[in-house]
């Protein structure tokens, strides 16, 4: 089962295009996660998923339908969004922030219900802000303000979740705690997540799907296991590498090489290239 | 600020009950010594009274413009703010109080119009034409919309309408004094058939911008955010700039370009009752109707039996609370 595809999806800005006749398959209630470059497009396509850019030319297809021809409150009701760094107004409390993700169910004669109240409560609770709620967003650490983030995508209660780097700006503590708040969503509650992710060890433990994105268009896809390899590291992100299994959690782990700073490393690039 | 639903409920009670003390103040109070008694007799015995025809040809007008464009120029500052994400936006600083001013002008002067309803609708067409402008010139570019490129633009278009205003006034020379009249901006010697005939377009404004506050809300955080959300932005912005160009465009058209309500009270509103725009609409439009009142009556006073142009008065107060803003950094 596929949760979203795209047919021959051309994406860009001005003339130039950053995706090319892309043909990709999100699948159902999985964890996907991007990964590519800086400037390769990854926050472009994420975003042309959710509707937020008009394709230059193809599809996104949600559940059957093309999602240009969907009414966009539908759309809202079964994917969410958390672009790269949002910004909340100045004054803004969690509280407010994470009942804006009722907005998807609220018309002129349906103000708030039962069920709004619920949703917001949970995924406060979820997210660990519940003790945060009066405070103001732009009062908290980076940290709790991207749980206050995530807590308005989780009220939004859709069955796809989509996340331009959640992790940055946290900590390593905070990274595996939003990961883990993810990987639970999709196990117990069977929701597909696609996240841009920058850091490829943490993409390797927590991703079912991995596809890299290089050259407007997937340089190869699926399982971390099999794909994450030395050859493809070095044609997507231009870094040379060695892979070792993760001791904690036997994915791949990408171990870089570099010029700077301890020798051992050098001299251990020597005897790999030897 | 008032943290509870039911504290903003009493405050929105007692701003209006303000409002009306103001307006009534603003028929009594003046050179002309007018008392509530008069009031009533100008209503139910019209005498023909050097009083009772300043209280029905000056007073009552005045009183009611300054009320309505108070309000119109507040709340469309708000609107403006809300959806711009810019703390300096206001019909005056971006340039549509200009454009409006600048169409009407050039009506009065090279084509000799003088009907009301000819400068209702020239006010109308500057307004759009400036906030269309503004928008785009403030999109162009690799970054789209930011605050400080749509300041500058803002900017920019104000200057140039103003000065395409006055090279009209210099060419021509006849219709100088009806012109310089209508542009310095004041609420007095106004016709209150002005007010009647723009009113219906100010109203819809009014009943407009308190329907649209939950959905600037949700456009506050941003364009991603809102049609992530499932919001039809583009139908949102048209809507908010109807109404900013029939409350701007209304208030021009009665009272000439008034500035600094527009950008100072939307703060204070939102001082007062927080970011949540279906209360910061209601409360500028109160405390804007307060302070164009107050400026107006304060215009009698200061140079008795002259009297300064309210928009000094509004200056005066603006001017260094703009600064203060100004200071605090356009990003925050
Ligand atoms: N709004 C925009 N207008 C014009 N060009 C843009 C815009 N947003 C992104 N681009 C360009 O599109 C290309 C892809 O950008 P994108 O943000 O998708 O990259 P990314 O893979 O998410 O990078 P990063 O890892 O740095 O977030 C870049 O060259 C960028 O400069
Ligand atoms: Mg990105």
């Amino acid at each position: 089962m596929d949760a979203i595809r795209t047919n021959a999806l051309t994406l860009g800005y001005g003339e130039e295009d950053i995706i090319e006749e892309l043909d990709l398959v999100i699948p159902k209630g999985k964890i996907t996660v991007f990964i590519g470059g800086n400037g390769s497009g990854k926050s472009t396509l994420l975003r042309s998923l959710a509707r937020l850019l008009k394709p230059k030319d193809g599809s996104v297809v949600l559940d059957g339908a093309d999602i240009a021809r969907t009414p966009t409150k539908k759309i809202a009701q079964k994917l969410s969004i958390l672009p790269q760094s949002p910004v909340a107004p100045e004054g803004l409390t969690v509280l407010e922030l994470v009942k804006q993700g009722r907005y998807p169910y609220q018309s002129w004669l349906n103000q708030w219900s039962e069920k709004d109240e619920k949703a917001v409560q949970r995924a406060m609770e979820v997210t660990g802000v519940k003790d945060l709620s009066e405070r103001k967003v732009d009062s908290l650490s980076g940290g709790q303000r991207q749980r206050a983030w995530i807590a308005m995508n989780l009220a939004q209660d859709t069955d796809i979740i989509l996340l331009d780097e959640p992790t940055t700006y946290l900590d390593l503590t905070h990274q595996i705690d939003i990961l883990d708040l993810l990987s639970d969503l999709n196990e117990e509650e069977n929701r597909t997540i696609v996240m841009v992710l920058h850091d490829i060890n943490l993409a390797c433990r927590y991703a079912d799907h991995i596809v890299a994105i290089s050259n407007k268009n997937i340089y190869q896809q699926g399982d971390p296991d099999t794909i994450v390899t030395p050859e493809l590291v070095a044609n997507v992100f231009g870094l040379r590498c060695q892979i070792m299994n993760d001791p904690h959690s036997g994915t791949p782990m990408c171990i870089p090489f570099s010029r700077g700073r301890r020798k051992k490393d050098a001299d251990h690039e020597r005897k790999m290239d030897a | 600020m008032i943290e509870k639903n039911k504290g903003k409920w009493i405050g929105l009670g007692i701003g209006s009950i303000l409002v009306m003390f103001f307006m009534w103040g603003s028929v009594i109070w003046g050179l002309t010594k007018i008392d509530t008694q008069m009031v009533i007799d100008s209503f139910l015995h019209f005498d023909g009274s050097n009083e009772h025809i300043i209280i029905q040809d000056t007073r009552i007008p005045r009183s009611l413009i300054a009320a309505a464009v108070g309000a119109s120029l507040a709340i469309a500052g708000a609107i403006m703010q809300g959806i711009t994400n810019n703390p300096l936006a206001s019909p005056s600083i971006f340039g549509v109080n200009a454009g409006a001013s600048f169409f009407v002008v050039l009506g009065i002067t090279a084509f000799g119009m003088t009907s009301l309803m000819s400068f209702t609708w020239l006010a109308f067409l500057g307004a759009a034409l400036a906030v269309i402008i503004v928008y785009s010139l403030g999109t162009l570019g690799k970054d789209g919309l930011t605050p400080i490129k749509m300041t500058l633009a803002g900017a920019a278009i104000a200057a140039l309408f103003s000065s395409l205003t006055q090279g009209m006034l210099t060419l021509n020379e006849q219709s100088l004094d009806q012109a310089l009249f209508w542009l310095a901006g004041s609420v007095q010697g106004r016709d209150l058939d002005i007010l009647v005939a723009v009113f219906p377009y100010i109203l819809i404004g009014l009943v407009a911008s308190l329907l649209i506050g939950k959905q600037i809300n949700v456009l506050a955080m941003g364009e991603d955010l809102a049609k992530g959300l499932g919001q039809k932005t583009w139908l949102i912005k048209v809507l908010a700039a109807l109404t900013i160009v029939l409350l701007a465009g209304g208030a021009v058209a009665v009272a000439g370009p008034i500035g600094f309500i527009g950008i100072i009270i939307p703060h204070v509103a939102r001082w007062m009752v927080g970011i949540d725009y279906r209360w910061v609409i209601p409360y500028s439009g109160m405390l804007g109707a307060v302070l164009l009142l107050i400026a107006d009556i304060g215009a009698r006073y200061i140079i008795m039996p002259a009297e300064v142009p309210v928009g000094v008065m509004t200056a005066f107060i603006g001017v260094p609370f703009f600064i203060y803003i100004a200071r605090r950094g356009i990003n925050e």
